[in-house]
């Protein structure tokens, strides 16, 4: 029986015949990406270029058999290629090719020794494996992180403190509001308060359909939290569904400040603040 | 009279600070104490109970009491805990529990 190699040995054999082999395996991958029609958001000389980032580093983690560089180069990669337009399948299969591309050349050069192949399988697979998991996870994530900040930035676009008046800021809230959403209206709202200086807040919620009660405690806690900074809020809009919900947490619907629609409230919230609206002349 | 409260009070820092408070107004027979707690940046039951009560006694010896500087942070933290402070006067910042004295006693007299 030929001598059993120890597996580094093993995959510094296999490493030394994928580096060997480098132009002629990649140019066949290329190929059937190309076949496959993957990465059709990108040119022939992009594919070609990632290929060959690519090819490296999976190389060299199958070489060092550590994964941060192959990680960090995942997420780079991703980085570069979210914006574009590509998918998750897509990465995961190209991944999955090269995977196949490699095996096959192992297969061709192995074949009148069954007994080696296994032994070079072996050492190859799992680590093979441990790359399409490094570079498929390192793009969800990414995705993940992306997606994270757009809802941010739409939960800050959908939550805008107004500030109308001196000392008076409005809040129309639209659209559906969970917890999370209701929190960071809130801190916005409190931030908001200091920085303007408001005396008076109108929160309207004429857009609001619907509120369970964990929301509808967020905006007691709201209207107590912005009294504690010396505001005064004035909540409009309040639908007959709402003001049940409010009920039946036991707010005192009497003590919080309310008015039927936005217009009452800020004519209420200028009153509170001294202001008087005077008609100069007849609209033109 | 001001009173400005430093951060990271014990508990029986706010005890002193309480009866320590109610003397002065007596002794200067204040109209108005106006409590700056910018500094505080927690506000736990007791130290919110100690604050009403400190508005409460001296509302008895006939005077105004008026928090000022609760934080953003502070004042979200503190209403999830369900501390209100309720019943207690407060305002933004000193200026603005000045203008509310003000306010105040021009309406009374």
């Amino acid at each position: 029986m030929v001598g059993s190699e120890a597996p580094s040995e093993l995959l510094r054999e296999l490493v030394a015949h994928l580096r060997q082999n480098r132009t002629q395996l990649r140019e066949e991958w290329v190929v059937r990406i190309t076949e496959a029609r993957l990465l059709t958001a990108m040119t022939k000389e992009e594919i070609f270029a990632e290929a060959t980032s690519v090819y490296d580093s999976y190389v060299e983690a199958l070489e060092t058999e550590t994964f941060e560089a192959l990680q960090a180069y995942a997420r780079n990669l991703s980085e570069r290629i979210i914006p574009r337009g590509v998918e998750t399948h897509e990465v995961v299969g190209i991944v999955l090719l090269l995977r196949d591309v490699l095996a096959r050349s192992l297969f061709a050069k192995y074949q009148t020794d069954f007994k080696k192949l296994n032994r070079i399988l072996d050492a190859y697979e799992p680590a093979a494996n441990r790359i399409a998991n490094t570079v498929a996870v390192g793009f969800v994530q990414e995705r993940e992180r992306v997606i994270r900040q757009q809802q941010e930035a739409i939960r800050e676009l959908s939550t805008p403190v107004l500030q109308v008046r001196e000392r008076l800021l409005i809040l129309p809230i639209i659209g559906v509001i969970d917890p999370q959403r209701a929190r960071q209206l809130t801190e916005q709202l409190l931030r908001g308060i200091r920085t303007n200086r408001a005396k008076v807040v109108v929160i309207d919620i004429t857009g609001v359909a619907a509120m369970d009660v964990t929301v509808a405690n967020h905006l007691v806690q709201t209207v107590e939290a912005s009294r504690l900074l010396g505001a005064t809020v004035i909540v409009t809009g309040l639908s007959p569904e709402i003001a049940q919900t409010l009920v039946t947490i036991g707010v005192d619907l009497g003590k919080m400040n309310t008015v039927g629609d936005l217009q009452g409230g800020i004519e209420q919230a200028e009153r509170l603040l001294g202001y008087k609206v005077v008609t100069l002349a007849e609209p033109r | 009279m001001i009173a400005t409260f430093q951060a990271a009070l014990s508990d029986a820092d706010l005890n002193q600070l309480r009866s320590g408070l109610v003397r002065q107004v007596v002794k200067f027979r204040s109209r108005a104490v106006i409590v700056d707690v910018t500094a505080m940046d927690v506000m736990d039951s007791f130290a919110s109970r100690t604050l009403r009560e400190i508005a409460h006694m001296i509302r008895l010896r006939g005077a105004e009491t008026v928090i000022v500087g609760i934080q953003p942070e502070v004042a979200f933290a503190m209403v999830q805990l369900g501390l209100t402070l309720e019943g207690v006067a407060t305002a933004l910042d000193l200026e603005e529990g000045l203008a509310y004295l003000t306010q105040k006693f021009k309406n009374i007299n």
